[in-house]
């Protein structure tokens, strides 16, 4: 087995807050302090890279002395909480930016698909904006010539191929978009979780390429927060948490540690609103506290097919609302949501004051979901569908469901153990 | 598993430094997509407007309209006694590719800052993909520039093309091109950090366009004042470019070759600063 990436000691400071009038100054005293031969002093503030905590330094190591190995092949999953780094590093393997200390070694070419559509000019037509966003993603234009039919057909836009991608509904240009990095042939593939923003049709495209592109003994890096996902494709993953390696391992064990360790957040802490990707909304309603108890009432996230599972949360009145709703979805792999609570759940919010506590229930009395992961998603809000009060995504530990008997299947295909009967009829 | 040399290894992904690497060979490899930008650029100004090309030689022609009005009819600024309309034509034409160059190639980083985030490759390509299309620009304007001096001689006005002298445009045209381009990486290196530079670059462009010989020649600049002129390595070649089409001014071998030696040293001094910043300023922008 051959190594194809080998990162050593990479390390990468962020500077916090606004780069504004102030960096004259530093920098002046930097380059001071280069030219007496001393440590920049800058280096020194850097701080661990831990949100929750209210130090005030104004710089951070996003990452701090990472070290892997990649062997040519592997399937590789990088997971951890947002923030804990592993965009940086995919910016620096994609080489959008360089590292603070140390290096990465690669052999091969590297794409990744985040880079889907990069460049496209919406006055070029499909043909001229192949070759562009071709070229910039590094192909030769005589590569582009030899790859041009498969790209044009993959995309399934022969009829519109010069017209205009203005004029492409959106489905069109992502497909024609996504063609392009499809053909780029890379040895090794760096995906971002991106790509769970497509239609289903999309993400499954894109999940296919990428086991081809495993089926060719490439190596593909996964990121994601979708542990179904990642459990689903990757062999090993590699743990991120505050801008350093917390694990790197079988999938499995690495998931369980994620689990275990990196999702408790204390949803009172108003702090978390503000960042909008994982928790949002207007605030008027807020669960103070969610938590998952079996059927002897103890706070637990691992359950065995067929226990009972309840959910109990807490919520806040901040502003008294005309109507509440409460929903939640559990959440898995390449189709997203598995279980939904369909009919949002009415609270009854006629009489609500600021300050008020509310405390619901959700009970589901026999889990039939197979042995899987399975993130969690709770949302209140009201029947206009945009106005979300709270939203918490993917910000607790997810449903961990195992099979009664110990087996070395963790991870068995489907979601749901459906009752059948099975019968020979004839020869 | 590992082997100590590096050879066996693509690419090596390493902190800032390195700052005489300036990857020329990696810019040759990526001479297609130099090709598809111009492209792009040319083939976006003809499908966005039906006159296509005529907005090209429209601003020429209401600026040389414009300063015939006010400095030739109405100050009686001197033109040295050739025909006012060339004078300010030839000047303005010139003057216009070179800040066309700086205005371009300063915003690079920050116009460019979605695609550079995204996709590696050498960002010295884009800003030089827009002093080529600026040519194109610039291409157009001769024609115009060609016709009209082919109508003041038809109608046998008092100028006199320097044929023997055509050679140099060319190098007089990646003079302007390079210092353009060298002034304009320089300006959006430093823009990355200091943003409020950015504010100030249509005026300075301005400020040095009136420090240069464009719309007056030099003769009318008083003994004291002319050391503007002399330090600025601009005057000769525009002072040149007049002298070869309508045979105003003259060519001072000794500044245009300070002239190209500034342009040298300035490019060199921005490929440096480019080099440097294009490696993070995804932190900063």
């Amino acid at each position: 087995m051959s190594v194809v990436v080998h990162a050593d000691q990479v390390s990468k400071i962020f500077r916090l807050g606004d780069v504004g009038s102030s960096t004259l100054t530093e920098d002046i005293r930097a380059a001071y302090y280069k030219i007496l031969g001393k440590e920049n002093p800058y280096l020194k503030m850097a701080v661990e890279n831990d949100r929750t905590s209210g130090v005030s330094s104004d710089f951070v190591w996003a990452l701090k002395d990472i070290n892997f190995e990649v062997n040519q092949g592997e399937i590789v999953g990088l997971v951890g909480r947002n923030g804990a780094g592993k965009s940086t590093l995919l910016k620096i393997l994609s080489r959008t930016t360089t590292p603070t200390q140390g290096e990465i070694k690669i052999k091969g070419k590297v794409a990744s698909l985040l880079e889907v559509g990069t460049g496209f000019h919406p006055d070029l037509t499909g043909r001229e904006n192949i070759f562009l966003n071709g070229t910039i993603l590094g192909m030769r234009r005589s590569e582009i010539r030899d790859k041009f039919n498969d790209i044009v057909e993959f995309a399934g836009v022969q009829r519109y191929i010069d017209t205009p991608v203005k004029r492409y509904s959106s489905g069109m240009y992502v497909r024609l978009a996504f063609a392009v990095a499809a053909h780029l042939d890379p040895d090794i593939l760096i995906i971002d979780e991106v790509l769970a923003v497509g239609d289903a049709e999309f993400q499954a495209k894109c999940l296919g390429k990428m086991k081809d592109v495993s089926d060719q003994g490439r190596t593909v890096l996964f990121v994601s927060h979708n542990m179904g996902a990642v459990a689903d494709l990757c062999s090993r993953a590699i743990l991120l948490k505050q801008g350093m390696i917390i694990q790197d391992g079988p999938t499995d064990s690495v998931i369980r540690t994620y689990v275990q360790q990196n999702m408790q957040v204390k949803l009172s802490d108003s702090s978390s609103l503000t960042d909008a990707t994982v928790r949002r909304g207007t605030g008027h309603v807020r669960y103070e506290q969610i938590r998952m108890l079996n059927s002897a009432g103890e706070e637990v996230n691992e359950f065995f097919q067929g226990d009972k599972v309840i959910i109990e949360m807490t919520l806040k009145v901040i502003k008294p609302v005309n109507e509440l709703l409460a929903s939640i979805s559990l959440r898995s792999g390449r189709t997203r949501d598995v279980v939904t609570s369909t009919k949002r759940n009415k609270i009854d919010s006629t009489n609500f004051k600021s300050g008020d506590i509310v405390n619901v229930r959700y009970e589901f009395p026999r889990l039939s979901l197979r042995p899987g992961v399975y993130e969690t998603y709770y949302w209140l809000g009201d029947k206009s569908a945009e106005t979300a009060f709270d939203v918490v995504d993917n910000l607790l530990p997810p449903i961990v469901v195992k099979l009664p008997i110990e087996t070395n299947e963790l991870f068995v295909s489907g979601y749901f153990d459906e009752p059948f009967t099975f019968e020979q009829i004839s020869i | 598993m590992t082997s100590n040399s590096n050879k066996q290894w693509d690419m090596i992904i390493r902190p800032s430094g390195g700052l005489f690497d300036l990857k020329l060979r990696e810019l040759w490899e990526y001479r297609d997509l130099l090709y598809l930008l111009v492209r792009r650029d040319i083939i976006t100004v003809y499908k966005q407007t039906l006159l296509g090309a005529f907005w090209f030689i429209l601003p020429p022609i209401l600026n040389t309209a414009i300063y015939f009005v006010l400095f030739g009819v109405i100050a009686k600024v001197s033109t040295d006694g050739t025909n006012p309309i060339l004078f300010y034509l030839t000047g303005l034409i010139a003057w216009g590719y070179f800040a066309d160059c700086i205005n371009r190639t300063s915003t690079t980083f920050r116009t460019n800052a979605s695609i550079f985030g995204k996709v590696y490759f050498p960002r010295l390509i884009v800003p030089l993909s827009s002093v080529v299309s600026a040519l194109i620009k610039f291409g157009v304007q001769l024609i115009l520039l060609v016709a009209v001096l082919l109508f003041f001689l038809i109608r046998g006005e008092n100028v006199h093309p320097q044929y023997a002298y055509f050679w140099l445009l060319p190098l007089l045209l990646l003079m302007m091109m390079f210092s353009g381009l060298a002034f304009g990486i320089i300006i959006s290196s430093l823009t990355t950090k200091y943003r409020d530079l950015t504010n100030m670059v249509p005026f300075a462009v301005q400020l040095l366009m009136y420090a240069t010989p464009v719309i007056y020649p030099a003769s009318i600049i008083p003994a004291k004042y002319l050391w503007i002129l002399h330090i600025n390595p601009l005057t000769p070649l525009i002072e040149s470019m007049r002298f070869i089409f309508i045979g105003s001014d003259q060519i001072n071998w000794l500044m245009l070759g300070y002239s190209l030696v500034f342009t040298l040293v300035t490019l060199f001094i921005g490929l440096l600063m480019f080099n440097r910043t294009e490696k993070d300023f995804m932190d900063t922008v």
